[in-house]
């Protein structure tokens, strides 16, 4: 379960989140929905522990732990997996080489044995399968040359095999043909469980046609203004979010 | 995760762990340079009457020349007297390796390079240079049934004189530069390589050099010939302890490939490097340089630097015969105050010659790292090609990368690409990592040698594994 309490956290000298409350229930998804500016990515980035995010107020558990003290490597042991809005190009670093590095750092933390190179490959081609991607991208380097939608899948990729408890997927319906929207989706889908609960963050309906949540909720302007059944999205995408924040 | 925590000083150990040293009675001649030192370095090594004159002769053209000035690098004046030019374990040189005095095979033993026939890496064959000298070379049978000759080149001036005196200073004369001087003046010893004729070397060749003694310097000098259609790979690798002063090594390699002989250089370099603050370190200058003298000859350099705090090296190629095919293949690591000015030059000289240039320069921490290459066609050199890439990647804001091609053409049918690079390990890119898991120096490490990818596979297995480490172990704490 994830609790977000009273979270304020700031860029400089630029306050982005201004208070934000929001529980993840283990196995439940939770959409977070809001306009540019609203905060969106910042969360994402906090709850994932890049630098440069200063957390001024609040904290966030995860299963009871703080995880704002942790590294974002601990954080990624502890089951956090952040996918990308924009993933990034690692030149010279084979996607195969990468997978298995982060997939042993995670299960030794974890206290789980090291995966040799045939029990990767086997359960990486497995993964790869299910996406409906080609095998070759395990031989090409991390995300270098990559078109917007096949970055996308590769970040699916790694979350199946990272197996994550908590997903936070930061847009990763921007740029996305129809096609590719579909295969991200089901990349989710195929994770929902019990045990398993995600945050999708989004700016349109769409990706949720496909992820259907059991909550949305709309942040504007660093706040989590209102929270409401699925069917939150459909008003939103039908009035807007001035309508929301006015509300 | 883990419950062992590293004390302080196995922290410090494991950022370069070959810095210990070894105990042991040495030989040592007086402390400085003169034409006397020169006259007892060829007594004691009882040489014939051609190589003392031939030595007389660099260090008469060491004192009229000056320390070259033009490299990237600072460091204070050099005291060339304040050195030990010949420091050597005191006791008689062995004549097997059951005589190798233990204190030297537990060395050897702790840098991870068994002289034990039988612990040695199978297919490896080592000669083990210690401060002056060579102190054992494995496999010598097994080579001698192949009819290759590898042996301290003190023992081949005595054993095979008409080789030595043919082919030594054939490629880096005497006079060639200040440090090839001081080298052909006191060299002590370093190893001498002989592939005949349609041999191909049935094992790697490797030495392995290792400084000890206290202010001395190391001047090595290596010599190998590849007859035609010779193939011999061969690798150096060199430690020292960690020491405050600045220990000096000058040394020269010199290669000839005659008519479709190949010879393969790999250098993994990992002289102390000085500390954090930029105490101690090696002094490496050193010239290297191989002779494509027959046709469709080829010489392949590909060097990993990680150690020295400074260096000044630019392994070159001649390439004479027709089709003839020159390759440098570089990863220079510099971190802390640690300074590296290398690069290579290709000459060509004959038809269709060939040249291969891939430089991978890393800087760190408050470090500075010169690419310094050039390309010269000849005007017979029709039908030349050279591709230069240079790459540079920085990590930090206080060190400095530095990129200094020179290329000069003087054959219109001839062909030069050069291309350059500078990029930055970014925040993103670590971040990246961080979040599927690696730790930041993890991280580091994998986004390194994805960038010397290129490079690093162009040494033999065992080597690319042990340099793949070390470039991690180098750059410790270079990040964050």
């Amino acid at each position: 379960m994830l609790e977000i309490k009273n979270l304020h956290a700031r860029i400089g000298d630029k306050e982005i989140l201004k208070g934000i409350n929001l529980t993840v229930p283990t196995g439940e998804v939770h959409a977070i929905m809001g306009p540019n500016g609203a905060g969106k990515s910042t969360l994402s980035y906090v709850l994932s522990g890049r630098d440069g995010y200063e957390v001024t107020y609040g904290e966030v558990l995860y299963n009871g732990v703080n995880i704002l003290e942790l590294a974002p490597e601990d954080r990624a042991a502890a089951g956090i997996f952040l996918a990308f809005q924009y993933p990034v190009e690692l030149p010279g670093v084979g996607n195969a080489n990468f997978l298995r590095t982060a997939l042993n750092a995670v299960r030794r933390k974890r206290g789980e044995p090291e995966l040799d190179a045939v029990a990767f490959l086997k359960s990486a081609r497995a993964a790869i399968k299910s996406l409906q991607m080609n095998e070759d991208f395990l031989k090409r380097n991390v995300n270098v040359g990559f078109s917007g939608g096949e970055k996308k899948r590769n970040e699916m990729l790694q979350m199946a095999l990272l197996k994550p408890g908590l997903a936070i997927l930061d847009e990763t319906d921007s740029g996305l043909d129809i096609d590719a929207l579909r295969i991200v989706s089901e990349g989710v889908n195929a994770l929902r469980s019990p045990s398993f609960s995600a945050l999708v963050i989004t700016h349109y309906q769409r990706l949720l046609d496909h992820i259907v949540p059991d909550v949305v909720h709309v942040l504007a302007g660093g706040r989590i203004v209102r929270s409401g059944p699925k069917e939150l999205a459909l008003e939103l995408e039908a009035r807007g979010y001035a309508g929301v924040e006015a509300a | 995760m883990s419950d062992t925590q590293l004390t302080p000083e196995e922290l410090a150990g494991q950022k370069y762990k070959y810095g210990f040293t070894t105990d042991i009675a040495m030989e040592e001649f007086p402390k400085g340079m003169s034409e006397e030192i020169v006259r007892l370095i060829s007594a004691k090594k009882q040489e014939p009457e051609w190589l003392l004159e031939w030595r007389l002769k660099a260090y008469r053209l060491w004192c009229e020349s000056v320390e070259p000035a033009w490299a990237h690098i600072h460091h204070p004046p050099i005291d060339y007297q304040d050195y030990y030019y010949y420091a050597a374990p005191a006791k008689a040189a062995p004549k097997s390796l059951d005589e190798v005095d233990p204190e030297l095979l537990k060395t050897y033993e702790k840098l991870g390079i068994p002289l034990n026939e039988r612990a040695a890496l199978a297919g490896v064959a080592v000669d083990a240079v210690f401060d002056s000298v060579s102190v054992a070379t494995t496999f010598r049978e097994t080579l001698a049934k192949a009819g290759v000759i590898f042996c301290p080149i003190s023992e081949a001036v005595r054993e095979y004189p008409e080789l030595v005196k043919k082919y030594l200073g054939s490629v880096v004369p005497q006079g060639d530069n200040y440090f090839a001087a001081l080298n052909s003046a006191v060299f002590s010893d370093g190893s001498f390589v002989y592939i005949p004729k349609g041999v191909r070397c049935p094992m790697e060749l490797s030495t392995y050099f290792r400084i000890n003694a206290r202010n001395t310097g190391q001047f090595e000098r290596t010599l190998i010939i590849a007859d035609e259609g010779a193939y011999v790979s061969y690798l150096e690798g060199c430690t020292a302890p960690q020491r405050d002063e600045n220990q000096l090594h000058a040394a020269v390699v010199e290669l000839v490939a005659m008519n479709d002989a190949t010879i393969k250089y790999s250098t993994v370099q990992n002289w102390y490097p000085g500390d954090a603050d930029g105490r101690g370190g090696i002094y490496n200058f050193v010239t290297k340089r191989g002779a494509c003298r027959g046709r469709n000859s080829k010489i392949s350099w590909t060097q990993v630097e990680t150690g020295s705090a400074i260096t000044w090296k630019y392994p070159s190629c001649i390439l004479q015969g027709e089709n003839s095919v020159g390759e440098f293949y570089s990863v220079a690591v510099t971190n802390h105050h640690q300074q590296a000015d290398t690069g290579t030059k290709m000459i060509h000289i004959g038809k269709n010659t060939r040249s291969t240039i891939i430089s991978k320069g890393i800087s760190a921490g408050k470090s500075n790292n010169t690419y310094r290459g050039l390309v010269r066609i000849l005007p017979a050199a029709s039908g030349a090609r050279n591709f230069t890439q240079c790459d540079s990647l920085l990590i930090g804001e206080e060190c400095g990368a530095h990129t200094v091609p020179y290329i000069e053409n003087r054959n219109l049918s001839a062909k030069v690409e050069h291309e350059a690079t500078t990029s930055k390990i970014a925040e993103d890119q670590l971040f990246y990592c961080r979040s599927r898991g690696l730790s930041q120096e993890d991280a580091v490490g994998l986004i390194v040698n994805g960038f010397c990818k290129d490079v690093l596979k162009e040494l033999p297995m065992e080597f690319a594994v042990e340099a793949q480490k070390l470039l991690s172990v180098s750059l410790e704490g270079s990040v964050g």
